[in-house]
Formats: structure tokens, C-alpha cells, sequence
């Protein structure tokens, strides 16, 4: 799990970005400096506005930093890689694919022959517990599963780094908890670095080796926080509920 | 699937008595249930038939404008086992046929092309709103003066026709694929020709097959007007040429010769897109 010689190291130099919003520019991101440990898992929380998603996209390669940028294992990122995958809020299934067929699409598009791509994708179907749905197409398939579905095309490509934009948003509140479990489950399994965007904050102390809490107002500054709660966690346990407290004071809620 | 499972199932719970009359009786309500079904969705088409046959017969309408049912289909049957209307059938289908496939030849990918690049679309746009709004039948003098009255014509007409409800559902179905799975095929490292192979070609096929409906219906209807002008074979021929000899059973064994191609058309292209697209929801 320390994951020390795979790679999946990521280090944010000096990062801004802003956007023009009706002539006047708004600055989301602020000369974040951050470095992101091999195998961990980071989660990034904030109010809305605060930029979470936006630096999940830049580390992405789907947006361009404005200065300031992005290094993977040493090298400068330009646009998408292949040692990253993004799961997204939505899943994102092509409809006129099957379950496996969608899963394999990953890897498919990198190349890989279709029987291959579809063994390899076969597994990760299993490991997120839809064998059974296959043949299945999006359409017959519940949200949950679908965003299971989505978790397992990113896997299949076997990332360095795993991108979560608030991946278990849109999910019912049971829902939400088993998958919790099984993101954790997989992430442990999978020896792979996790950045994830949320604004669960019950999830993000479940999920985080350390929290980053992105500023809302100017000239705030970016805070990290340890989670310090062994694994497996309990919801109910007294740190874990500690952490609860003071993330919550964080957001002027407590 | 029902009726297979209840016949299988059925024998084998109760099979310790009276199997034959239960079988007769599950026998009898089947059938029962097969014709509410037939009724509940062919009922009223069988009761104008029934009208239109009453309403000849007894003489509430003029038989010979409107003749009865059951002659209309003895000048169907003479027409097509005789052999007389296959002719036109033929060279109708030729038209049609020719016309419908140039315009798919030329429309789809055109559509496709016009879809991806913004360029290429906002120059057609407006020129392609002008000819669509722009009647193919009041353009037919025009493509006859061009192109003479021969069948080069009379193709033209059908293809023109044909061609821009195909090329507007084309283009506007490559559109409207949802930008959020192209930058996932994005993320995943898809080259342009990737995404568009395997993102906006299965994505635009729904909305191809409701130009292609349209265009198949299109294409039966302005056979027809082109056949009334200048031509003496042709189904639509037919209709004109039996309506001033008088021959009217034989003029609604036309009429109903082109509605059946319309459905056989309409069928087939239910059936191809049913099969290309199982995924999406069925269409009608």
C-alpha cells in the first residue's frame, strides 16, 4: 500500500486558474502548491466554487493551468495520460454497448485487441461484483450499478492515478455507503493513488489518507489534514467522529 | 413467452386430472386471447373495411365512384397474378429505389461530415434551409427543362426530395451526441477518428433512422406525383391512367399497391434499426 517504487506521484507547483465570468476574472485556484504521495488517497473538499473540481480537471489534462503547473512522477503534464483514468460524477456508459463492452472500451481505445481488452475487462466487471450483468446494457441497469460500471473501465486500464470527480454524488444515501466501502475496498486492493473531489464529509474522512480543504474566500490559503483512523473504518468510532467535528468547524458549521 | 411457459407449466401442475378438457379449455382461452389482441389492434381497420364494403353494397355511396371491398381486391388479385401491375410495380420500385439510394449515398455522409465540422455547417446552413423549404414539386418544371422528360427527371425529383430530411436528421444527430462521452473516449486517450468511429457514429444512428423513415415515405410520395407527369408505366401512372378510363377498382388496386410498398418500406426499416439498435428503447 505504500506503493513506494510504482509510480503515481504527483506534485502541484504554484497552480492558478481563473475563469472570466461576465468580463470580471474569478480566480478558483490560487498558487496551490501540493504534492500527492504515491498510493495515497487524497480527497479534496470545499464549498462550491472553491475550484475542487477544476483542479481534478487540470490534473486530468482536460483543462490548461493559467501558470503554475502539474507533475507526474516527474514529468510536466500536457493533456491526458494513460498512466491516469477519471471516473466522473455521471458514468458516462456508451448505450449501445454491453456492460463488458463498455468496461473493455478503455482499453480498446488504447489499442489493445478487442478479446483481450474484453478477458482483462471481464475481471474488473467481477471485482465490482457485476458478473452477472455482463450482457447487460446501460439502460437495464440501476444508477448505482452503472457508476460501478464506470468505476470499472477506469480500472481496467490500470491507472497510476485514479480521478474521482465526485463519483458517488448522485447516488442515494444507501447506495452511497456500500459503495463508500467498495471504493475503499478497491483502492486498497488496487495499490493505486486516489485524488477524489467530494462534498460528503463523512466520505471524505472514510476515503482519505489526508483531506485538502480548498479556500472559498480570497486569500485564504489551502489546508491538509491527516486523517489519522485505522483501516477498516467505523463511521461510529470516536477519532473518526473527532475528525467529523473538526472538518465541520473548518466550514464555520460547528 | 407467457403463452409457451403456460403451456409447458400447465400440463405438469395439474397433470393428475381431467388433462384433456384443462388442455381444450387453456386451448380455447388462448385463441380467445389471441383474437382481443388481434381486435384491440386491428379492430377499427377491419371495421371501416366492413363499413366501406356495406356502404358500396347496399348503396349509401355511388359504387362506381367508391366500389365495393371485395371488387377492389378481385382487381388487385387479376392485376398482380395476371401480371398486368407488376410491371409498374417494377419500374416504381426502379425510381424510388435508385432515387432513395443516391440520396442515402450522398446524404449520410455529407450529414456526418457537416455534423463534425462547425465551419462546414454554418456555410451549408442557410443555402440547405432555402432548397428544403423550397417545394420539390414546384422544382419539377424546373429539373424537367434541365433533364428532359425521361426517367432522369423523374429520379432527380424523388433523390431531391429524399435528401434533406436524411441530410438534417444526419447532421443534427451527429450534434447532439453528448459532449460529456466524447471527453470520456477523450480521457481515455481516443484519437478524432476513434471518437468518431466508436462515439458519434453509434450515437447519430437513431436519429439517421428517423431520416431514413421520413425519406422512404418521401420518396413513395413524389414517385407518385412524377409518375402522374409524362410517364406511361409506373404505379402512379396507373392510378391517373385507370381513374380516366374509367377502371376505378383497378385505380384503388394502385392506391393500395402504394400504401402496401409504404408499410413494406416503413417495416423493413423498423426491423434494420430494431437490429442495429437494441440497445436504445424500442421504436414504435
Amino acid at each position: 500500500m505504500t506503493g513506494s517504487n510504482r509510480g503515481g506521484e504527483v506534485s502541484i507547483r504554484d497552480l492558478s486558474k481563473s475563469f472570466s465570468l461576465g468580463g470580471r476574472q474569478l480566480a478558483v485556484l490560487r498558487t496551490l502548491n501540493l504534492d500527492i504521495r504515491s498510493g495515497e488517497c487524497l480527497v479534496i473538499v470545499g464549498a462550491s466554487g472553491s475550484g475542487k473540481t477544476t483542479l481534478l480537471r487540470i490534473l486530468a489534462g482536460l483543462e490548461a493551468a493559467d501558470s503554475g503547473g502539474v507533475a507526474i512522477d516527474g514529468k510536466p503534464v500536457h493533456g491526458v495520460g494513460a498512466e491516469r483514468a477519471v471516473i466522473f460524477q455521471e458514468p458516462r456508459l456508451l448505450p449501445w454497448l454491453t456492460v463488458l463492452g463498455n468496461v473493455a472500451f478503455g482499453l480498446e481505445v488504447r489499442g489493445v485487441p478487442k478479446k483481450q481488452a474484453e478477458e482483462r475487462a471481464r475481471f474488473y466487471v467481477g471485482l465490482v461484483g457485476l458478473a452477472e450483468f455482463a450482457d447487460a446494457f446501460p439502460n437495464q441497469l440501476s444508477g448505482g450499478m452503472a457508476q460501478r460500471v464506470g468505476i470499472a473501465r477506469a480500472l481496467t486500464v490500470q491507472p497510476e492515478i485514479l480521478l474521482l470527480d465526485e463519483p458517488l454524488g448522485a447516488l442515494d444515501a444507501m447506495t452511497k455507503i456500500g459503495m463508500q466501502e467498495e471504493l475503499a475496498r478497491i483502492w486498497s486492493e488496487e495499490n493505486v493513488t486516489m485524488v477524489m473531489v467530494t462534498h460528503d464529509l463523512e466520505e471524505a474522512i472514510y476515503l482519505a489518507d489526508r483531506v485538502l480543504i480548498l479556500p472559498k474566500e480570497k486569500g485564504g490559503a489551502a489546508r491538509l489534514i491527516d486523517i489519522d483512523v485505522p483501516r477498516p473504518r467505523e463511521r461510529s468510532e470516536s477519532r473518526f467522529v473527532h475528525y467529523r467535528e473538526e472538518l465541520l468547524r473548518e466550514f464555520g458549521l460547528h | 413467452m407467457t403463452m409457451t411457459l403456460q403451456h409447458i407449466e400447465r400440463p405438469a401442475i395439474i397433470g393428475t386430472h381431467g388433462n384433456g378438457t384443462r388442455l381444450a379449455a387453456d386451448f380455447l382461452r388462448w385463441n380467445g386471447r389471441a383474437a382481443v389482441r388481434f381486435l384491440s389492434r386491428y379492430g377499427v381497420l377491419v371495421g371501416f373495411l366492413v363499413l366501406w364494403q356495406l356502404a358500396s353494397s347496399v348503396g349509401w355511396v355511388n359504387a362506381s365512384v367508391l366500389p365495393p371491398v371485395d371488387k377492389i381486391v378481385a382487381a388487385l388479385w387479376k392485376g398482380l397474378i395476371g401480371g398486368a401491375l407488376l410491371g409498374d410495380i417494377s419500374i416504381s420500385l426502379q425510381r424510388a429505389g435508385i432515387a432513395f439510394a443516391a440520396a442515402v449515398a450522398v446524404a449520410i455522409p455529407l450529414g456526418l461530415f457537416m455534423g463534425q465540422v462547425r465551419a462546414v455547417e454554418t456555410a451549408f446552413d442557410p443555402i440547405l434551409q432555402v432548397f428544403r423549404q423550397t417545394s420539390a414539386l414546384a422544382l419539377y418544371p424546373v429539373f424537367i427543362l434541365l433533364l428532359g422528360l425521361g426517367e432522369t427527371s423523374k429520379i432527380f425529383v424523388i433523390f431531391w426530395a429524399t435528401l434533406f430530411p436524411l441530410l438534417l436528421n444526419t447532421t443534427s444527430g451527429v450534434k447532439e451526441v453528448d459532449p460529456k462521452l466524447l471527453e470520456m473516449a477523450r480521457v481515455y486517450g481516443a484519437s478524432r477518428l476513434t471518437i468518431f468511429r466508436r462515439v458519434v457514429l453509434p450515437g447519430a444512428v437513431p436519429s439517421i433512422f428517423v431520416g431514413l423513415r421520413l425519406s422512404a415515405t418521401t420518396a413513395l410520395l413524389l414517385l407518385i406525383a412524377s409518375e402522374m407527369i409524362g410517364a406511361n408505366k409506373g404505379i402512379g401512372f396507373q392510378v391517373m391512367n385507370a381513374q380516366y378510363n374509367f377502371q376505378i377498382p383497378l385505380m384503388f388496386a394502385a392506391i393500395v399497391i402504394l400504401a402496401g410498398l409504404g408499410l413494406i418500406a416503413n417495416q423493413a426499416l423498423v426491423v434494420l434499426q430494431r437490429r442495429l439498435c437494441r440497445w436504445s428503447n424500442p421504436v414504435n
